[in-house]
């Protein structure tokens, strides 16, 4: 799985828990939290979906890892390819 | 009387045959209820009240993802009241408005759905959402109130079963008595119809209504075949103010609240007690310096049980039977028991009795209990009187809680 697929399944991921916001636009490096709407709950939301939709453990020490599109796919792209 | 008068100004509802006052209080009088058979989780068809007010009206998607049914109920109603209360509310100090909901009961709803979720996950509790406890503390329905509409005053939920409507409503007048708020947002809110287990209780309880071909004639308090409740979703904010603070600011006032009462049983889990009853119509009576003579309408909290409604209909008799201006009704005979919203929401219905003085009915009775026989119950057709002047609203709950609210037409 490339990041780039990675990073798709994370957008669609946002598209549920945030279904007001526009993902059309995000910018890889950029903060999540500085382009949208979304809080500490949300966060633990995505952490939920990875969990639940794709058997992806994120521990909490690892949570910040998750904050911009392209730390979400430079961490998670050898989590999926490990399964 | 208590020298502060504390008026209504304003009413947002949403009931299965209404979303708006006028619609619902129209659908009173035509005898349209619109109960329907829902699917519940583990039991199949039942039926329920159903609301299909817009609840994107006033929340983003993201809001309706993360709050509950009850919270949305919640703002859908304290929205369409700041509306029709005609208050600036954006320039309004929001630390001066308490917002106070009854509730029967919360937190069911996200409880059976995560047990039902972590279910698909062998019962891995790490499946378990982060949502739960914030949605299912007993204040939820308030707070999200406060949350959407940015309101910083007191907010809470108040248990009182389904006297819980009424119980909002007495809180809230209190508070404005006090001096604690300015402003109240008060009534009750029910999303009771998501939780199978509302149901599946009332049913082993030998409570849950049936019919065999209309759900619509489930409910049917008073009538003789009754044999149980109809659960329903609902809710039912009001607008108080202090009379004063009212007529300062040239608000349309709908009601004055003259008397109230809330006791207890102490007798029984779930039966009523009809001496408990009485007494508590004539503690609110007492209260608003008034005799049973005085009261043009009493909206009964019968909700078709065959022993609850008997024993309504026996404190009625006694407080009432010698009263022959006082009539009788029942409005979940059309909308089902909305349980905490019960009280505000049947009470709402009533309302524009003291302006059209018509009395809506009770329907759905083909042959009347003759242990419900009370003079004066109007049945299945609306009646029209020379004046309603004075409403008193029953609201009774489990564990033996009683609620007598008494509203008065407003004059100078």
């Amino acid at each position: 799985m490339t990041e780039d697929q990675v990073k798709q399944i994370v957008i669609d991921i946002i598209n549920e828990i945030a279904p007001d916001e526009d993902t059309s636009d995000l910018k890889g490096e950029i903060s999540l939290r500085d382009q949208m709407d979304l809080d500490s709950m949300d966060f633990l939301d995505i952490v939920m979906e990875l969990r639940k939709q794709h058997g992806i453990e994120v521990p909490e020490e690892d949570y910040p890892e998750l904050a911009s599109l392209d730390s979400c796919g430079n961490y998670l792209t050898p989590k999926f390819n490990a399964k | 009387m208590h020298s502060t008068r504390i008026v209504i100004t304003g009413v947002g509802l949403t009931a299965p045959n209404g979303n708006t006052l006028e619609e619902y209080r129209k659908n009173l009088l035509d005898g349209v209820s619109r109960i329907q058979m829902i699917d519940m989780r583990y039991m199949g068809k039942v039926p329920a009240g159903v609301c299909d007010f817009d609840p994107k009206k006033y929340q983003t998607r993201k809001e309706l993802r993360v709050g509950t049914r009850a919270g949305s109920i919640g703002i859908y109603c304290a929205r369409e009241a700041i509306t029709n209360s005609g208050i600036d509310f954006e320039s309004y100090d929001k630390n001066r408005i308490g917002v106070y909901i009854g509730t029967t009961e919360h937190g069911n709803v996200e409880t059976e759905n995560e047990v039902y979720n972590i279910s698909k996950f062998d019962y891995d509790t790490k499946f378990w959402t982060h949502h739960h406890n914030p949605r299912t503390v007993s204040n939820n329905p308030a707070g999200e109130i406060t949350i959407n509409m940015g309101i910083t005053g007191p907010h809470y939920a108040i248990g009182a079963a389904c006297a819980a409507g009424n119980a909002g409503l007495i809180q809230a007048l209190q508070m404005l008595r006090l001096g604690e708020v300015d402003f109240a947002l008060a009534g009750g809110v029910s999303e009771s119809i998501q939780s199978f287990g509302i149901f599946a209780g009332f049913k082993s309880q030998g409570a849950l209504g049936t019919h065999e071909t209309d759900p619509n004639k489930t409910s049917r308090p008073f009538d003789k075949t009754r044999d149980g409740i109809v659960v329903s979703e609902g809710g039912c904010i009001y607008t108080l103010e202090r009379l004063e603070d009212a007529q300062a600011r040239g608000a349309s006032i709908i009601a004055e609240i003259v008397g109230y009462r809330i006791n207890s049983d102490a007798s029984d889990y779930v039966l009523p007690n009809p001496e408990r009853q009485a007494e508590c119509m004539r503690a609110a009576l007492k209260v608003a310096g008034m005799s049973p003579e005085d009261v043009d309408i009493v909206n009964t909290h019968a909700t078709s049980t065959p022993m609850g409604d008997i024993q309504e209909c026996k404190a009625i008799a006694e407080v009432f039977g010698q009263s022959p201006t006082t009539y009788i009704n029942n409005t979940k005979s059309f909308i089902g028991h909305s349980m905490g919203a019960a009280g505000a929401l049947e009470l709402a219905g009533n309302l524009p009795s003291f302006q059209d003085n018509i009395i809506h009915p009770t329907i759905n009775i083909d042959e009347l209990d003759p242990e419900c026989a009370l003079t004066n119950l109007v049945i299945n057709e609306p009646r029209k009187v020379d004046a309603v002047k004075v409403i008193l609203n029953n609201s009774f709950g489990m564990l033996g809680i009683n609620s007598a609210l008494i509203l008065q037409k407003f004059e100078q």
